[in-house]
């Protein structure tokens, strides 16, 4: 089973559950998919061996050949080819890799080369592997790509999911057969939980809240989960001791040996939620 | 080198000319972003606000007014295939690097990034492109100054693009204000670059937890990278003294000041829960530090002017 965990809200807990529960499962691949600002590996504290490059394909223009007739940069939707005074300029950064420029270029004077954006790391059996997206680079995509590509397929795989709910959250969680949303109990967390589950039902993917930070009334959340028919699977409470030893790199199982049951227990639920 | 800049860049130095912009940004989420800049919005007098966490946009949920200006944005482009034209020769397929094109021929949406190579390279012309929306952006007046955000739309492209727009909005209400105070988006891609592009300073809103600290390493490399001045904040400082004091060295030997240590208070999550920002309903503590942490700011900003 492939489990997706994402909160619209950033700093909700959603690496505290996916690394949590990746350490209370006697087997499982724990993927980052926060390429921007990956965590899990600070609370997992993996032995990474293998750190590979992503490259993407960025246009170059053979000036000997370019009659600078910007064919090309009027077939890219992106703005990353620009022609100035006859000659093409190319922004690296903004391209999306697509190839049009170089079907539109008339004199075939567009190829392509190689540009590293980031890199995909993981340990000797690869049951932990995270993307890290280089500095200065906007597009997180590939990199996300990546990581999906190198998924296991005969255990369980928990995806820590970026912040938000754009393209880089659809791409992490595009396959998962489960998700679950964690949330707290602020109106910024009942706000984004609503931002996150209209994400997940519209890929159509079965879904359960995880509260964190739980309180004595945690009234806006669990009334929009009332009002819309979803499960709150699990609560945290808010504890500053869990807050402490968050701040050190630890995991509630890791001096709690209960928290394991409770995780694996969650595990158990949302495995039930795919088949129900 | 001119000519590395990318267009979100070049676009984000066109707005908001004459004002000092501060971009508040953190790295990783739930830090405590939306918290500063609400409670500055309270405190700081003739200023603007940007929301460009277009993502999960939080600031408009305890600041609101009047609506001013308020339009759909067409931020990205869709590929459609004319079913009566296509001949199902799949030259289009094979030519999608992004498995945006079925067996069938038609066209899977959430994968389509908009660049059209299918439609240079369909003999019969069947494939056209078209905008679509991808969000939605609002400029408000509100009791603390004009305010502008959006909601980018669940699952969109294109959020570096609702960003900047967000700031572009800022452009037509401006009335003689002295500062922007932008909302920023967690991370360090698009959505983050185009809210920092072009500012005055960024501030960044860190925690001392081993990922906050981690995540700030990565912002300071971020405004490196564009040469924009950080400063950090570090907030519920008191959380862990040890990595509040490595953070600390950290930023000074990165040149980077610390301009304010806001301690763990359960009053801001009260006055937060009640809609209110925290120096509304927060301690003395609370607000005394965030007045001394835009004291400091103005004085580092305006410096940075003169230099």
């Amino acid at each position: 089973m492939k489990i997706a965990v994402l909160s619209g809200k950033g700093g909700t807990g959603k690496t505290t559950v996916a690394a949590s529960i990746a350490t209370s499962l006697e087997q499982c691949q724990y993927i980052d998919c926060d390429v921007e600002e990956p965590n899990g590996a600070i609370f997992l504290k993996p032995d990474i061996k293998e750190s590979l490059p992503v490259k993407v394909p960025v246009p170059r223009v053979e000036e000997l050949k370019c009659s600078g007739c910007g064919f090309c940069a009027q077939a890219c939707q992106f703005n990353t080819l620009a022609v100035v005074k006859g000659k093409v300029l190319v922004f690296q950064e903004i391209c999306h890799h697509c190839g049009a420029c170089l079907i539109a270029c008339p004199q075939g004077a567009i190829t392509e080369m190689d540009r590293e954006i980031g890199v995909v790391e993981y340990n000797e059996d690869g049951t932990f592997m995270q993307g890290k997206l280089n500095v200065g680079e906007p597009i997180s995509v590939p990199i996300i790509r990546e990581l999906k590509r190198r998924v296991k397929n005969d255990m369980p795989v928990i995806f820590d999911c970026p912040p938000g709910a754009s393209c880089t959250v659809v791409h992490s969680i595009e396959g998962c057969d489960y998700c679950l949303l964690v949330t707290e109990p602020t109106p910024f967390g009942v706000h984004d939980l609503k931002i996150a589950e209209q994400l997940v039902r519209k890929v159509g993917i079965p879904f359960g809240v995880v509260l964190n930070k739980a309180l004595q009334a945690n009234g806006s959340v669990q009334e929009f989960c009332g009002r819309n028919d979803v499960e709150i699977l699990m609560e945290i409470p808010f504890s500053q001791a869990i807050a402490a030893y968050y701040s050190q790199g630890l995991l509630p199982a890791e001096y709690n040996p209960e928290w394991k049951d409770r995780f694996r227990k969650l595990y158990e639920k949302a495995e039930r939620g795919v088949q129900g | 080198m001119e000519g590395q800049v990318p267009e979100i860049i070049r676009k984000g130095r066109e707005g908001c000319t004459g004002l000092k912009q501060i971009a508040f940004v953190s790295g990783k989420g739930g830090t405590g972003k939306t918290t500063l800049v609400s409670s500055l919005a309270n405190l700081v007098q003739n200023k603007m606000l940007a929301d460009c966490d277009v993502d999960a946009p939080n600031l408009r949920i305890i600041i609101n007014g009047k609506v001013r200006k308020q339009e759909d944005y067409f931020g990205a482009k869709e590929a459609f295939i004319d079913p009566t034209v296509c001949l199902k020769c799949g030259l289009c397929k094979e030519t999608c690097r992004f498995g945006a094109i079925s067996e069938d021929i038609e066209i899977i949406p959430f994968k389509c990034e908009g660049c059209g190579a299918c439609t240079l390279v369909c003999p019969v012309e069947a494939i056209c492109l078209k905008e679509v929306k991808t969000g939605r952006t609002c400029v408000t007046e509100t009791p603390m100054g004009t305010f502008s955000h959006a909601m980018l739309d669940v699952g969109a492209e294109g959020s570096g693009k609702l960003v900047t727009e967000v700031r572009k909005n800022i452009d037509g209400f401006k009335n003689n204000e002295e500062w922007v105070l932008i909302d920023g988006a967690s991370g360090i891609g698009c959505a983050v670059i185009a809210s920092i592009t072009g500012v005055d300073a960024v501030v960044a809103v860190s925690e001392p937890t081993r990922s906050g600290l981690h995540d700030l390493e990565r912002v300071l490399d971020l405004a490196e990278h564009f040469q924009i001045p950080l400063f950090v904040c570090i907030n519920k400082y008191d959380l862990n003294r040890e990595i509040t004091a490595l953070m600390e060295r950290f930023c000074k030997n990165n040149g980077c000041p610390v301009i304010g240590k806001i301690p763990f208070d359960p009053s801001i999550i009260r006055a937060l829960q009640e809609f209110k920002t925290p120096v509304e309903a927060g301690s003395k503590e609370v607000t005394e530090e965030i007045k001394s942490i835009w004291r400091r700011l103005t004085v580092e900003v305006m410096s940075l002017g003169k230099s």
